[in-house]
């Protein structure tokens, strides 16, 4: 399958935008060449702005170009973007209903060997709970692009989570994305398993797979949009097939398992329900591969939870 | 200890740093040879701790803030003695308590750092209790210069003199370089020793790589006083090995075989 590496593909869509429209300008906070925006700094100098190793004061600042007019893009490693800067984020951003776009680097096990302190599995819930914010994770390189635009044409706070490094190409150059639009990239009536990121998404597609070949035939739901959710699409597949799987790669407690949880409870809709994400655990160091494993998200577990929901 | 044991002491630590990172292909090579020479003043020729009693109440604390740092304080715990040197070669296994930044699982290790701008007030705390609870040891906290861009090391640096505690040290890494360029580049810290003094800090300059001086000044402090106090500490990024001094790529490149060899190479005249 096609890779590309997420970080070019948001430093690409952040300097055609630049191009577009002035106002655009990019914060990080000492990652910028971790974070892909150096390329954007080079591309426009004049509006990149390294803040330092002080993500409080980033998103802060980002707050105050918002004010000013501006529409400030700020990255950093996801758990900083969250738990760092999580009160600028949530009264000075949001509060104030601001344009601040956040973006957080190297969610969840795609914080490798940086291990406990830096892998963000509690981002999600935490950011899921600040009123109005828009909450997008990208499941591949094209996705992101599509997020980062309407992230620039959205009058409002986004947090977008996005690994670094490559991750496969799911779409086509020509799909469309919306805010609260999830997308099915299988269809199958005897299970929805909903998954959010890159990993999830592609572990999920392998889950169905592997069903398919036992005859049970799942659709994979790409949820993309955490908040506003595709209640529809969502309920819709709840319905008709009667089970439902969640998979994230973050805490499943207030994520979005909890989220699919409280939606198809409070629809009264009758069906199965298993959640797949980390169960109150903190973050250690491996490989992708290793920690997927080790927490119990992979493809495998997938494909089991499927079957246990008879 | 004398001094020609120090610096055969800070040498072996180097080339265990070398091979460590070599070995599992990960870690921050310019960070933990930069802080080398300050942690062998420390551990082996000034705190008052026993590897055989790392929980001590008496003794000595040291928080390596700057957590991204870890083989450095590994090697040095190993070398003194708080843990066995053949754990090193599983840094960064999966059951090996030797992850990336430091926890407490590791003996010798008194908080868990790597987010940079939380242990400076960790230890106003430790320094705190102490002072409460009428204890005389000390504690010393090594945060980078980079790490000082975080806000959280002024609110420390402001309680730290508010709560009169001079059984603190703070000590600055300040090798000037940070994640990806130079701390003047991406974002000025200086005037750092007036900025420490206007919070009420007792501040001295000193040669980080000297362990002579670094031993002098820290024999000088006046732990009881009432002052806190800043040691800047001048150091050099990937100090040890010529190829990695004040490259900023050694922040976190890995060296290759060939590279590490000729590092070892350096580090064993
Ligand atoms: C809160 C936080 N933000 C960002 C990082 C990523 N990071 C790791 S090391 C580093 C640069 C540190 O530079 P400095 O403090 O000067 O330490 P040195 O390596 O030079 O000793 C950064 C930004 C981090 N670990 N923690
Ligand atoms: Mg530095």
């Amino acid at each position: 399958m096609e890779k590309k590496e997420m970080r070019a593909v948001y430093a690409e869509t952040l300097i055609d935008l630049a191009r577009e429209n002035p106002d655009i300008v990019v914060l990080d906070a000492d990652l910028m060449k971790a974070n892909g925006t150096a390329a954007f700094a080079k591309a426009f100098p004049d509006r990149a702005v390294d803040c330092g190793v002080a993500e409080a004061n980033m998103v802060g600042v980002a707050s105050g170009l918002s004010a000013a007019g501006k529409i400030p893009f700020a990255s950093t490693f996801a758990c900083f973007a969250s738990r760092r800067a999580y009160d600028q984020f949530f009264l000075s951003a949001n509060y104030a209903r601001l344009n601040v776009k956040l973006v957080g680097t190297d969610p969840g096990v795609t914080a490798k060997y940086n291990g406990g302190t830096h892998m963000p599995f509690e981002d999600l819930a935490l950011m899921r709970v600040i009123p109005g914010l828009t909450i997008v994770e990208p499941s591949d390189p094209t996705s992101l692009a599509g997020f980062v635009r309407l992230a620039a044409a959205h009058r409002g706070c986004v947090y977008m989570r996005m690994p670094r490094t490559a991750a496969n190409v799911l779409y086509g150059a020509a799909e469309t994305f919306a805010f609260g639009k999830a997308k099915v990239l299988r269809e199958g009536g005897d299970a929805a398993i909903v998954a959010l990121g890159s990993v999830m998404v592609n572990e999920a597609l392998a889950a169905a797979e592997a069903l398919a070949a036992e005859g049970t035939h799942a659709a994979v739901i790409d949820a993309l949009s955490l908040k506003p959710l595709d209640l529809d699409t969502l309920l819709r597949y709840a319905r008709s097939t009667g089970r439902v799987v969640t998979c994230e790669n973050a805490q499943i407690a207030g994520g979005l398992g909890g989220a699919v949880a409280e939606a198809i409870l409070e629809a009264g809709v009758a069906a199965k329900f298993a959640r797949i994400g980390i169960r109150d655990e903190f973050g250690e160091v491996g490989t992708v591969e290793y920690l997927i494993e080790r927490y119990g998200i992979t493809a495998a577990h997938i494909a089991a939870a499927v079957r246990s929901l008879t | 200890m004398e001094m020609h044991e120090l610096e055969t002491a800070a040498r072996e630590i180097r080339r265990s740093i070398v091979a460590t990172i070599a070995r599992a292909k990960g870690g921050h090579m310019g960070a933990s040879l930069s802080e080398v020479d300050i942690l062998t003043a420390l551990f082996f020729g000034f705190m008052r701790c026993d590897p055989a009693a790392p929980e001590d109440p008496e003794r000595d604390r040291f928080i390596l803030s700057k957590g991204h740092g870890s083989e450095g304080l590994y090697c040095s715990l190993a070398h003194r003695g708080y843990f066995p040197q053949a754990m090193l070669d599983d840094y960064l296994g999966h059951d090996s308590p030797l992850t990336i930044h430091p926890t407490r699982h590791t003996p010798g290790v008194e908080m868990n750092t790597g987010a940079l701008g939380h242990g400076f007030s960790n230890a106003v705390g430790v320094a705190l209790s102490a002072k409460k609870s009428g204890r005389r040891f000390r504690t010393f906290v090594l945060t980078g210069d980079g790490e000082l861009q975080e806000g959280t090391n002024w609110e420390a640096a402001m309680a730290a003199a508010h709560f009169k505690l001079g059984n603190l040290v703070v000590i600055v890494d300040n090798n000037r370089l940070q994640l990806a360029d130079t701390v003047e580049n991406t974002m000025r810290i200086e005037p750092l020793g007036r900025k420490f003094e206007a919070f009420g800090f007792e501040v001295r300059g000193v040669d980080g790589h000297s362990i002579g001086e670094l031993l002098g000044v820290l024999g000088g402090l006046d732990y009881e006083g009432e002052r806190p106090h800043a040691i800047i500490a001048h150091t050099v990024k990937g100090r040890g090995v010529s190829f990695m001094e004040g490259v900023p790529e050694w922040h976190h490149r890995i060296p290759t075989g060939e590279e590490a060899a000729r590092a070892l190479e350096e580090l064993s005249k």
